[in-house]
């Protein structure tokens, strides 16, 4: 969880830059929106649940877009769905990331050769920042995915404008 | 009552629908039938005392080939546990069919979901529209000479 | 000038509304559609007049794939991916169809080894099922512990094949590995620790007075009305239908088994409504626990994989097989050519056909008593859509 609550030694006072401390912020309480499309949300809700918990890294689901930071699009992207997702996706605030879970939203899944409704990979309508290989990933890879993701939002400044 | 029985009780009202039936050699006895009487046909299945066909296992539609759609019928009555295959087959050019969700209420979704892979049309149908892909989607999939389209609302859909 | 004061607005069906109606979108990104449905209710203040569900949200052409891939067992993985809280039962719905086709006996071992396979899954799914129901009338507890149960089954399955959620086990002609050394004793511990749980489930939520006021006497289901509309299943039985595939249209060795078909009695309301549905999962859950310990104890030894056929290739002819999966009735429909690939294959999945009944069930209720009926169907969208 960073190099910044291990400096909490006696005192309760710390000297380091905004980078840091907005940073630290945000990746240790990513709030994800509540969005299981398929075989993949299974075990989302597995990684959630008492086994594997996600409490504990300060993910917690959220029904709506609006309080949301984070969305883990878990399952296959139909072209029915693409828009809505694009709709969601929209009405999300910045600073927002999105980890694409499983096979079938990194790049079509076992449906790339002839799903002739299956949009091959969901970076071709959001821009995505983690991807987790699986069909169906592991609670385990997923923890992973996310733990990469909190990595990335480390190394963010406000001096430089993210994607 | 076995399926020999059980066709035979049909063929007995309906002589000038049924177009042909097998009971032997196959592992799924069936009868075929017209397509203008399919709703006669059924209506005398689930009504008639003998038979009791009140469940209707599975509507497909396949394409044979050759120019043929056929609607394939799954019958089962709860009562009497017997079972029997009633098939249609219409033409490419005039794929029409009376629809039979007046008699089984659930043919009403399997018959939305034929019209949308295949291009059966129903007649007489409550509400006609596709079920499973996007209402603005052109064409039938499950036949054998569909062509995925290259882009749909801006999406490229080959890989 | 009338225009302008009141428009007209219609719904997709067509139906237009009167004044004090509106539509109310319960959209397919919703906390308790269980994924991806979306559910168009024209409402009259709180009662709701009519639902239209427009699904399709997830449809993965799963026929189309079947007609192009090279080989009889390519099609499994799809089967698992259709109904993922089930796969087993779809994997196994769709090899009996194939073995049907071709005319091959399974072992004995294989026998056994699928009816413990499914039946674990079925009390797999059942606890899903109860604990996302929880979820939805707003108990949060019963869902952790349901889930904790369940990682203790797919602990058993990882051992066997691999996998925790989607197996690809169950394999025309047999399956694809024999069961691991210790896997029957960790079974049959499994069971002992399981069935005081199943009471555990029952303190905290099938006999909580809350759940009771919001399942009972809600989204009653006639059973006339359950058999036109092709339900089957927990759905069916709950209305007090005595129908169960494993013994009314016999597929496997359940005859050697004790056990008992559960049917809805209308203890707490009327029968038909959501708690009898609830309540028969989960006596189920109770009838799968004894028949997994009775094949465990009778198991014999053999080969698991001697008849899996090197070339499947069946006569032309086409087949209708059904079995009984957790939401009831799933078949396969199969066109062969004479081929090494099936020319037509169509699943009929108990989902898709339970979810026609659902305008039926929700007219006049309030829009509260819409997630609560929705959640009782037990629906899982990759089924309805394949």
């Amino acid at each position: 969880m960073g190099l910044l609550d291990k400096q909490f030694n006696n005192s309760g006072i710390i000297v380091t830059s905004l980078d840091n401390v907005l940073n630290w912020a945000r990746l240790s309480s990513l709030w994800q929106m509540h969005f299981g499309l398929a075989c993949c949300a299974i075990e989302m809700m597995a990684a959630s649940a008492s086994n594997y918990d996600f409490d504990r890294f300060g993910v917690m689901p959220r029904a709506t877009p609006r309080q949301a930071d984070l969305i883990i699009i878990s399952g296959t992207v139909t072209l029915k769905m693409a828009e809505r997702i694009k709709r969601l996706y929209d009405q999300m605030s910045e600073p927002r990331y999105v980890i694409s879970m499983g096979s079938c939203s990194n790049c079509g899944g076992p449906y790339w050769e002839h799903g002739y409704h299956v949009l091959k990979g969901v970076d071709r309508i959001i821009p995505v920042d983690v991807y987790v290989p699986g069909c169906p990933p592991r609670p385990e890879a997923l923890m992973e995915g996310l733990i990469k993701l909190q990595e990335k939002i480390r190394s963010e400044s406000l001096a430089k404008k993210s994607a | 009552m076995t399926s020999q029985e059980i066709v035979d009780r049909i063929k007995a009202k309906f002589s000038d629908s049924v177009v042909e039936s097998k009971t032997e050699g196959v592992l799924q006895p069936y009868l075929k039938v017209n397509a203008e009487a399919i709703a006669t046909v059924s209506s005398y299945m689930r009504d008639d005392d003998e038979l009791r066909f009140d469940y209707l296992m599975c509507l497909s539609g396949v394409d044979y080939g050759k120019d043929v759609l056929g609607v394939v019928y799954n019958l089962y009555s709860t009562g009497k546990r017997h079972k029997i295959t009633l098939k249609v087959d219409v033409t490419k050019a005039s794929p029409e069919i009376p629809t039979v969700s007046g008699i089984w209420p659930t043919a009403d979704w399997h018959e939305r979901e034929a019209y949308d892979l295949i291009g059966v049309v129903f007649k007489g149908h409550p509400d006609l529209r596709r079920i499973l892909l996007p209402y603005d989607w052109e064409g039938h999939p499950l036949r054998k000479d569909y062509k995925v389209p290259e882009f749909y609302h801006g999406m490229k859909v080959p890989y | 000038m009338s225009e302008t004061l009141s428009p007209t607005i219609t719904t997709s069906t067509g139906r237009t509304l009167r004044t004090e109606e509106m539509i109310i979108n319960m959209g397919p990104q919703h906390p308790s559609t269980h994924g991806v449905l979306r559910l168009e209710l024209v409402v009259d203040g709180e009662i709701v007049v009519d639902v239209i569900p427009h699904i399709g949200y997830l449809h993965r052409c799963f026929e189309k794939h079947a007609e192009a891939m090279t080989n009889y067992q390519q099609v499994i993985p799809y089967c698992d991916r259709m109904d993922y809280l089930a796969s087993m039962n779809m994997d196994w719905a769709y090899a009996l169809a194939v073995e049907k086709l071709l005319g091959i006996k399974v072992p004995e071992r294989v026998e056994y080894i699928r009816v413990i396979m499914a039946e674990l899954q079925r009390i797999a799914s059942h606890l899903i099922a109860l604990g996302t129901y929880g979820l939805d009338v707003g108990a949060f507890t019963p869902f952790l512990f349901m889930f904790r149960d369940r990682e203790r089954i797919l602990d058993l399955f990882e051992m066997t094949c691999g996998a925790r959620l989607l197996y690809n086990y169950i394999w025309v002609g047999g399956v694809s590995h024999d069961l691991p050394p210790g896997f029957i004793d960790k079974a049959k511990a499994f069971c002992k620790y399981f069935r005081p749980n199943i009471k555990e489930c029952n303190d905290l939520l099938t006999y909580n007075e809350i759940f009771i006021k919001r399942t009972a006497n809600v989204g009653i289901l006639p059973p006339d009305v359950g058999i036109g509309y092709g339900c089957s299943g927990p759905m069916l039985r709950g209305s007090g239908v005595n129908l169960d595939l494993r013994r009314d249209d016999p597929y496997s060795i359940y005859d050697r088994f004790n056990w008992e078909v559960i049917v809805g009695k209308g203890e707490m309301g009327t029968v038909g409504d959501c708690w009898d549905r609830y309540m028969a999962r989960v006596r189920e859950m109770e009838q799968s626990l004894n028949i997994i310990e009775q094949a465990l104890e009778q198991i014999p030894d053999g080969d698991v994989t001697s008849a899996i056929p090197k070339r499947i290739r069946p006569n032309p002819g086409e087949v209708y097989v059904r079995s009984e999966s957790p939401r009831g009735e799933i078949g396969f429909y199969i066109v062969s050519d004479g081929s090494q690939t099936p020319y037509r294959v169509k699943a009929r999945s108990p989902a898709f056909v339970n979810l026609s009944v659902l305008p039926e069930l929700c007219k006049g209720y309030m829009i509260a008593d819409v997630v609560a009926i929705a959640g009782s169907v037990d629906i899982v969208l990759g089924e309805v859509d394949r």
